[in-house]
């Protein structure tokens, strides 16, 4: 059964970790442990970063001298390697997702279908703007490579946008909500028939819970109508609370979230996020802890709209407009600065955008450049006090 | 020219910390160009020679700033030995620093080293480096 599938199938929210060690005993080890964890679960592979650069020599360097690494070296680890790792663990009841953050994924998405695996995430825009220096056109022509092979190796192959995360914080909703959706749009387009929008938690719950029901809306306006798709909500990807009872009640507020708005998936944030790289244990106490508190919730009707919708279908439809080809006209609208992402240092990014926590606790736009949204806040010159209280925002609410 | 060259290390994709350190800096009178996350060594030397910044400022928070350090610094130095160069941040995949990775990366080349993302010492730092501040 395929990734999409086990998902809308499961019954209830599916919560998964960001899980990745470099050795394949302690990898291994952890996806048992998610499997074996209170909770419909699915298992995740997270790439180390020199993985996600292409930096093959560096990863390799790590391993042979057992230099710790920061997630699975899935390109450097043999086939047979991984293989065992995975043997009797991925299979159709406990599907296994590639998480990794390349803008260069074509080795990673052959390393991850050579062992039988055919769920991976990412996407031309998400996974090449924040992160790093590729060139925008580089990274759609790699992203449309990457669909190809997916499509052409895997029986059930699923993707994943990652445009719901963006940096991480501080971009209001109908930006991360119009990536996602065109996101879900390209990979579609370039062959993939099942694919997951995302979202990641941000400042205010009302606000959230009306940026996921825009999302829902405009992927059924926009997606094919025989496409397999669903929603994932990523658990506060910011600056993160350092008490246990702040860390653990900003991942409950995630899952009630996702149980409210009726999402399929949950990627948890753990008790030690804003320390260091999570262990098994943390990981599982993450999934059970969101598992309960969503368990405890039901979808919820609401009507609620602040213009989220209607921001995030002006933005979509602009970019749709440049261009019959959707990876052209995507390059084209980060040049004309009709996308914008705010704070995002990547030369292919117009960097007119700004960005806000008002006093209400919402995300607001100060400054929208040529995007076809207006602004919804007064802009303040930016100072590193106003920054840090802004990125501080939620860490300092739930350490209370 | 600048005076404050703020750079992510060579695997990091992280941001945040690179517009912090740029307001940071910049309200110390001090003129920065930022070349964001993940910037490859030959960029950096590149820019190095290209804007002469009195200090180059390596932030990293994933983990690898500590091996990415030690390689980036070499290659920098071997190219403009004048640079004056510190990181900063959380340096290892545990989130504990460590004393002995101080005096490495210092042997390294570094002149500075910010473990734990240390401010204070990194503001009294910039206010005592012969920087071409107001010039």
């Amino acid at each position: 059964m395929s990734f999409g599938r086990f998902v809308r199938r499961a019954g209830e929210l599916v919560v998964q970790p960001r899980m990745g060690f470099g050795d394949p005993h302690a990898m291994r080890r952890g996806l048992i442990a998610t499997w074996a964890a209170d909770a419909t679960t699915c298992g995740t592979l997270t790439l180390d970063s020199y993985t996600r650069v292409n930096d093959l020599k560096a990863a390799a360097d790590a391993l042979r001298d057992g230099s710790p690494l920061n997630g699975y070296p899935i390109v450097t680890h043999s086939v047979d390697t991984t293989r065992r790792l995975l043997e009797g663990i991925a299979h159709e009841s406990f599907p296994v997702q590639v998480r990794h953050g390349s803008a260069k994924p074509q080795d990673i998405v052959r390393a991850l279908t050579a062992v039988g695996l055919d769920a991976t995430e990412g996407g031309p825009v998400s996974y090449c703007l924040p992160y790093g220096r590729t060139p925008l056109r580089e990274s759609i022509a790699n992203w449309r490579e990457t669909c190809g092979i997916l499509a052409d190796s895997a029986e059930t192959p699923h993707l994943e946008s990652f445009g719901g995360c963006l940096l991480g914080q501080l971009c209001p909703p109908s930006l991360l909500i119009a990536v996602s959706v065109l996101e879900g749009i390209f990979f579609t387009r370039n062959g993939i028939p099942s694919v997951s929008l995302s979202y990641a938690q941000q400042t205010d719950p009302a606000q959230d819970e009306e940026a996921i029901r825009a999302l829902r809306t405009l992927a059924a306006r926009h997606l094919p109508t025989d496409a397999d798709w669903h929603v994932v909500l990523y658990g506060y990807m910011g600056v993160y609370p350092t008490t246990t009872h702040g860390a653990l009640n900003l991942l409950k507020a995630s899952a009630e979230l996702a149980a409210r708005t009726g999402t399929e998936r949950l990627i948890v944030k753990t008790v030690a996020e804003s320390q260091r790289i999570p262990t098994v244990e943390e990981n599982v106490q993450a999934l059970e802890v969101a598992a309960a508190a969503a368990r405890a919730h039901t979808p919820q009707p609401s009507t609620r709209d602040t213009g989220i919708l209607d921001e995030a279908s002006a933005l979509i439809d602009a970019v749709l407009n440049l261009d019959d080809d959707l990876g052209r006209a995507l390059a084209e609208a980060f040049a004309r600065g009709v996308l914008d992402v705010p704070f995002c240092l990547h030369p292919d990014n117009t960097g007119q955008a700004r960005s806000t926590v008002g006093d209400d606790g919402t995300l607001r736009w100060t400054a929208t450049g040529a995007m076809p949204i207006p602004p919804s806040a007064a802009d303040h010159p930016l100072t590193s006090e106003r920054l840090l209280t802004a990125l501080t925002h939620v860490a300092r609410a739930f350490d209370r | 020219m600048v005076d404050v060259l703020v750079a992510g290390t060579v695997s990091d994709s992280h941001t945040w910390n690179l517009i912090f350190l740029q307001l940071f800096c910049e309200e110390r009178g001090l003129r920065v160009a930022n070349l964001g996350p993940c910037v490859p060594d030959a960029l950096l030397v590149a820019e190095t020679v290209a804007l002469r910044p009195g200090v180059v400022v390596l932030s990293s928070v994933n983990g690898h700033g500590y091996t990415d350090g030690l390689v980036t610094v070499q290659v920098l130095k071997a190219a403009v030995p004048d640079a004056r160069v510190v990181i900063g941040g959380k340096l290892g995949i545990d989130g504990r620093g460590r004393g002995e990775w101080t005096s490495a990366l210092v042997d390294a080349g570094f002149d500075a080293v910010f473990q734990g993302g240390d401010l204070e010492a990194f503001g009294d730092y910039l206010a005592g480096a012969p920087l071409a501040v107001g010039s």
